[in-house]
């Protein structure tokens, strides 16, 4: 008993502490780790009819102990890689080229917000996050209305007499990376604000004061700083915008097929869960090496660097 | 021959905030000049101005004969060392150094060894390739002097140069500083709210308030010889005595009343004139028993702090006059004055300030 009031004595110190970490650990195991042993599970199996639409991967039946595994997901995979490799390369092409364009739009934005004055630093930050209150299916039908053939932007230009027929914008690349951009925008300036911010001004004028130009400042100083920013930005947009499915459905032609698509297609249509979370793993797969690689080569770059102590000269 | 540096009548305003408030100040070649104040005195709006991160709102300012209406940071014989080094972070200490060397084009052999040479003088010879964070703060005032210094500049400008450094540090790097400004013969300004610090480093100091120079003059002369009771009280610790002239002479003056304090000066002061006089706690001795040195006055102690090296005092004259004291501990039997005794102060009249604001 004595023992037992000296354990609960020392608990709340220890709990407290404990407690902050473990909610968020708890919600990322539930929702982010469960769901993600469940696909990989599921990945290993063969599809039924029935629900869930497959088998389970291992189990005690009346023969006791029995197992459905199977790699023969992803043997079709690699027997139909051609088919599942022009929508990936879709997917990553427009990932990419949508990173790119957040990044020529969200670094000079990012920059003037971190420049500016307090007070407006809070009402330019809370602009950008404004379109992130509203469904982004409301958005996009928005921009549906917009781009249409007698969406505003024709009517408007057919009325002043800029353009003689409607333009096609819709169902096309650019109204994709419109779109695109249109989401993922905050994702990018955000990131590269934090760090634009802590820039210390003092850097410039030292630089300038020793004979640096505007492009050398910018050069020298201003874009190697705000790597962290950049690769954050592009991680953040890179990686979701890989797998989007809603945005070119919405937007894009029938012609370019892309991972979503391909993956929706698998689940819903096919219902074959086991290819699509083949697929699914394949394409995390995919992403995620070369990142966590980056990270590894990251943390042993800082690693040494702080092993070296500051050293009195003699 | 024009001095090598002079503001003539130089306003700078934000606002409504008049930082520099129609300024002149002439500096010699080779000067190690330093601008003291407290904080928002515009000692540092003054700085950035010779550097030409601000123009002034009016007046001119001319370095080496050339006026710097118009001309950019980058195109004055001028470098600047920021108070908190500005160093950047990415870059290694050679990297820093030479950075300026760099944007003038300087490569290969001819940069290395400029670096060198650099660092040498800094005392930095072995850590070129140490990034900033890996230095001590003092290093990395060296490392941010060295870059200042890396261009040749005719003048360098200085914000709170040892602001960053604790005290033992700071004490060794200001006569470091002094050394490696005599060795380059370069003009320095140095803006510092520490007034030993300006004490040390300083050939001349100018005393900056409100926007404006209350004073320039030399260390000794602006503790000695204040010109205001501003200046006599921003430098050192002082004991004031405001009184009218009683009597007047050829030497000095004598005031009125129970104090009738003597003080030699060649001011024109009338009889009936009100005066400060100060008097600086060193100047100021104490003692036990009377004697019939001149300006003795009988006080009682209110107050003492036993520092090792010397004793302060704060004693009261029966009129309630106060003066603040500094004795040295001399080597005798006599035990010091204590907490409500009586003693007698007197000091010379020759040490005497008299102020006339």
């Amino acid at each position: 008993m004595r023992g037992l009031v000296r354990y609960v004595a020392h608990l709340p110190a220890v709990t407290g502490r404990r407690l902050v970490i473990a909610l968020p650990l708890i919600w990322l195991a539930v929702f982010f780790f469960l769901p993600l042993v469940e696909t990989l599970q599921v990945s290993f199996t063969t599809p039924r009819r029935g629900i869930p639409p497959y088998a389970p991967l291992w189990g005690f039946g009346d023969d006791g102990f029995f197992t459905n595994f199977t790699t023969g997901n992803y043997a079709l995979l690699l027997q139909y890689w051609s088919d599942y490799f022009g929508p990936a390369l879709n997917s990553i092409k427009l990932a990419f080229f949508s990173t790119l364009v957040c990044l020529a739009f969200a670094y000079p934005m990012a920059w003037w917000i971190a420049r500016s004055t307090e007070k407006w630093r809070t009402i330019l930050l809370v602009m950008v996050m404004l379109p992130f209150w509203t469904s982004s299916l409301l958005r996009l039908y928005a921009l549906i209305g917009l781009l249409n053939p007698n969406g505003f932007i024709n009517a408007a230009g057919l009325w002043l007499g800029l353009i003689d027929a409607p333009m096609q914008m819709m169902q096309t690349d650019f109204s994709i990376y419109i779109g695109m951009v249109l989401t993922y925008l905050p994702l990018m300036i955000l990131p590269l604000y934090a760090v634009m911010v802590r820039l210390d001004a003092d850097l410039l004028a030292a630089a300038a004061d020793l004979g640096a130009s505007g492009p050398e400042i910018f050069r020298t100083i201003i874009l190697p700083l705000t790597i962290p920013g950049i690769v954050a930005g592009s991680l953040l947009v890179f990686i979701p915008a890989v797998g989007e499915f809603v945005i070119p459905a919405l937007l894009g032609g029938p012609d370019q097929l892309m991972m979503g698509k391909v993956l929706w297609t698998e689940f819903f249509r096919n219902r074959d869960w086991p290819v699509a979370s083949a697929i699914a793993i394949l394409l995390l797969a995919i992403l995620t090496v070369p990142i966590i690689y980056a990270r590894y080569q990251d943390g042993r770059v800082t690693a040494t660097d702080r092993s070296e102590r500051p050293v009195e000269a003699k | 021959m024009a001095p090598f540096i002079r503001l003539k009548f130089v306003s700078k305003s934000f606002a409504d905030v008049v930082a520099v408030d129609n300024l002149s100040l002439d500096i010699e070649k080779g000067e190690l000049f330093c601008l003291l104040g407290a904080s928002g005195c515009g000692k540092s709006t003054l700085l950035r101005l010779l550097a030409g991160f601000e123009s002034p709102t009016k007046g001119t300012i001319e370095i080496d004969g050339h006026d710097m209406a118009g001309v950019a940071p980058a195109d004055r014989p001028v470098n600047f060392m920021f108070q908190n080094y500005a160093l950047f972070p990415h870059m290694s200490v050679a990297g820093n150094v030479g950075y300026g060397l760099r944007r003038a084009g300087v490569r290969g052999d001819a940069l290395d060894e400029r670096v060198n040479a650099l660092l040498k003088l800094v005392r930095l010879q072995n850590l070129g390739s140490r990034k900033p964070h890996q230095l001590s703060g003092g290093q990395r005032q060296r490392v941010a002097l060295a870059r200042a210094l890396a261009r040749r500049p005719k003048l360098l400008l200085l914000d709170e140069p040892l602001a960053a450094l604790d005290k033992k540090l700071r004490e060794d790097t200001q006569f470091e500083l002094v050394d490696i400004q005599e060795k380059l013969d370069t003009t320095f300004i140095v803006v510092t709210h520490d007034q030993e610090e300006a004490m040390t480093l300083a050939g001349r100091i100018g005393i900056m308030d409100a926007g404006q120079l209350v004073q320039v003059d030399e260390p000794r002369k602006l503790y000695e010889r204040p010109k205001n009771s501003f200046v006599a009280d921003f430098l050192g610790t002082i004991s004031f005595v405001d009184g009218v002239v009683g009597q007047r002479d050829k030497t000095g003056i004598a005031l009125d009343g129970d104090l009738k304090i003597r003080a030699i000066t060649n001011l024109d002061l009338a009889v009936g004139k009100a005066v400060r006089l100060a008097i600086r706690p060193e100047k100021i001795c104490l003692s036990r028993t009377a004697s019939t040195a001149p300006n003795q006055i009988e006080v009682v102690v209110e107050d003492l702090a036993y520092l090792g090296f010397a004793t302060n005092y704060r004693v009261k004259t029966p009129s309630g006059q106060m003066f603040k004291l500094q004795q040295q501990q001399r080597r005798s039997n006599e035990t010091p004055l204590s907490w409500g005794e009586t003693g007698y102060v007197h000091f010379d009249p020759q040490d005497v300030i008299v102020l006339e604001d």
